[in-house]
């Protein structure tokens, strides 16, 4: 049966980085992937998502200590010595691409998800602009803006997106968001008491971005994922008003500023004409002939 | 303080759109200040709101070409104004890029009119009395509105720089105001003697211009201090190019004082850089 509102729940405490997710994406939507890219610090050589990359497999490696010893041996560090995180669109419920997106071409799907419709977008990226999550990338080839459709392919024929499908340890669970919600609290629940302390839920209630059709479990805090904090989790259109605002208090300073600078220096209005002035410059108006007058010296500047 | 996280892509918003940003602003500017110098009434001025009217016009003509080319389908740039999908027009009054694209429409109707109007004396007569007076104040409200929005587009991302600096609506707005006078001194020439008037209203509107500037250049530096990310603005390049920003606000408050020891000519180029390297530090600082 088909899902009303799609998501997946990542558990990253028990992903794995064997990429299957990033694989089975550029399989099943068609991806030919950028060229490799060894990065020689890391086990990631994705880099980060992009228009060729929906799915991306972050590496988050607390790195051995000069020593070569690792100050927190993965049993005693708390999962967090080593982190990894199958990163993908958020499908955000307040999404900031939708928000700015002047075409329309992002639309929210019957299964509640967002998506770009590709012959609608004509690469304004300003999309690209707003997403907190790195998540959109334009690609020079369409000349449009990519990013995960949440295989809506898939989902308008029933079946699981292709990374979940494709997850061998279930880091990557698809469903109804509510039945997600159900299951990742009662995973957070026993991490909580197995002793992980910092492992949290993020994207999960509406605290961010009015809620994450796609949320996450992770094992530390958000920043160290490359995710902003609730507090920082905050709309492009926050900045509509006081930019507005701005430019509406700057334009009547200089319009006031204009007006004294203009008043002080011009001679006056003639006596005799009449009040409206011609915007164009017949020959025959009375203001151009006013004009071939010899300028009066300029008044004397007030101190 | 809670400084800002950001994690976001660069959209490589690059020449085109500096190039955009740049004109933008100083037509938006030249409007405004020819509106200004008509509404006064003064006949003295008429010559000097002609060459801004005539400037206005071929400046925002080039914006549209430019905003098209650097789309990344250049075809679709319609998709701004219609809905190709469901039908019915788009207008999104929450996006500034959409709301700018039909301002832009709007002002360069009016700009056009003006232009016509000091070109073709029948279409001067035509926009005479209230219908001139409503094109040159609807003229200015978009003129105004065009040179501030760009910066409000830049605000209203999540991109770091510009979504920590709410003040650049207005910045770019002054800046935009006294490029827009310094070209006009430029423009206007200074060897008739029934000019002197109208360049040195200009001259002092402009040093007003630029103090209003200086004022929001400050408060958009702090804004952004306070997000923790005006290391982006000051790398090598941002800080030569901050450099030219000084200069350039500075030219025509220090001009003032030595009128006749400084070229007015070298004095307005300076300005117009000045306003060329804010737009450029500000748009490729924050995606460097």
């Amino acid at each position: 049966m088909a899902v009303k509102r799609a998501g997946f729940f990542t558990d990253t405490s028990i992903c794995i980085g064997c990429k299957a997710c990033e694989v089975a994406c550029k399989e099943w939507n068609g991806l030919q992937g950028n060229e490799p890219n060894l990065l020689l610090d890391s086990f990631d050589n994705t880099g980060q998502l992009d228009a060729q990359n929906w799915r991306h497999v972050k590496f988050i490696e607390h790195l051995p200590n000069a020593g070569n010893q690792i100050e927190q041996p993965a049993a005693t560090g708390g999962g967090q010595a080593w982190l990894m995180m199958s990163d993908v669109c958020k499908h955000c419920q307040h999404a900031s691409c939708m928000e700015v997106c002047p075409t329309n071409a992002i639309i929210r799907t019957e299964f509640d998800t967002v998506f770009i419709q590709q012959e609608v977008c004509n690469g304004c990226r300003n999309c690209i602009s707003a997403c907190p999550y790195n998540v959109i990338g334009f690609s020079p080839a369409t000349g449009t803006a990519h990013k995960c459709t949440l295989c809506y392919d898939r989902l308008q024929s029933d079946l699981t997106p292709a990374c979940a499908k494709a997850c061998p340890t279930e880091s990557i669970k698809f469903g109804d968001v509510g039945s997600l919600q159900q299951l990742a609290d009662a995973r957070l629940v026993a991490l909580h008491q197995q002793g992980y302390s910092k492992a949290q839920l993020y994207g999960r209630d509406d605290k961010v971005y009015g809620g994450l059709n796609n949320f996450f479990l992770l094992m530390d805090e958000p920043e160290v994922y490359g995710l902003p904090n609730a507090a920082n989790a905050v709309l492009p259109s926050r900045n509509n008003l006081p930019g507005y605002l701005g430019g509406l208090v700057t334009a009547a300073i200089a319009l006031i500023a204009g007006i004294v600078a203009f008043r002080r220096r011009g001679d006056s209005p003639p006596p005799s004409e009449p009040a409206p002035v011609p915007v164009g410059s017949a020959p025959s108006a009375p203001a151009e002939s006013a004009a071939e007058r010899p300028a009066r010296p300029p008044r004397r500047r007030r101190r | 303080m809670l400084l800002a996280e950001h994690f976001v892509k660069a959209p490589n918003w690059t020449w085109y759109i500096l190039a955009y940003f740049f004109l933008a602003g100083l037509s938006g500017g030249c409007y405004a200040i020819g509106a200004l110098l008509r509404l006064t009434g003064r006949p003295s001025y008429e010559k000097a709101s002609r060459v801004a009217f005539l400037a206005a016009f071929p400046l925002i003509i080039v914006c549209p070409l430019l905003l098209t080319i650097d789309l990344g389908q250049p075809s679709k740039f319609w998709h701004m104004l219609v809905d190709s999908a469901g039908g019915g027009l788009n207008f999104k009054y929450w996006s500034p890029m959409s709301l700018g694209v039909w301002a832009l429409g709007a002002y360069s109707g009016f700009a056009f009119l003006s232009f016509v109007g000091e070109l073709l004396a029948p279409v001067g007569r035509l926009l005479s009395g209230f219908l001139g007076r409503l094109v040159l104040v609807l003229g200015l409200v978009f003129g105004l509105f065009v040179g501030a929005y760009t910066g409000v587009l830049l605000s209203v991302s999540n991109q770091p720089v510009w979504s920590d600096g709410w003040p650049l609506g207005g910045l770019f707005l002054a800046s935009g105001l006294s490029g827009a006078a310094a070209l006009l001194l430029l423009l206007i020439p200074a060897r008739r003697e029934e000019m002197t008037i109208s360049l040195r209203a200009l001259g002092e509107a402009d040093r007003y211009f630029g103090i209003l500037e200086a004022v929001l250049i400050v408060l958009f530096l702090v804004t952004v201090a306070a997000a923790g990310t005006i290391g982006k603005l000051f790398n090598l390049v941002g800080v030569l190019l901050w450099l030219l920003v000084l200069v350039g606000v500075a030219v025509p408050l220090l001009t003032h004082s030595r009128a006749r020891s400084f070229s007015p000519v070298a004095s307005s180029l300076l300005v117009l850089l000045g306003v060329l390297a804010l737009r450029a530090v500000v748009i490729f600082g924050a995606q460097s």
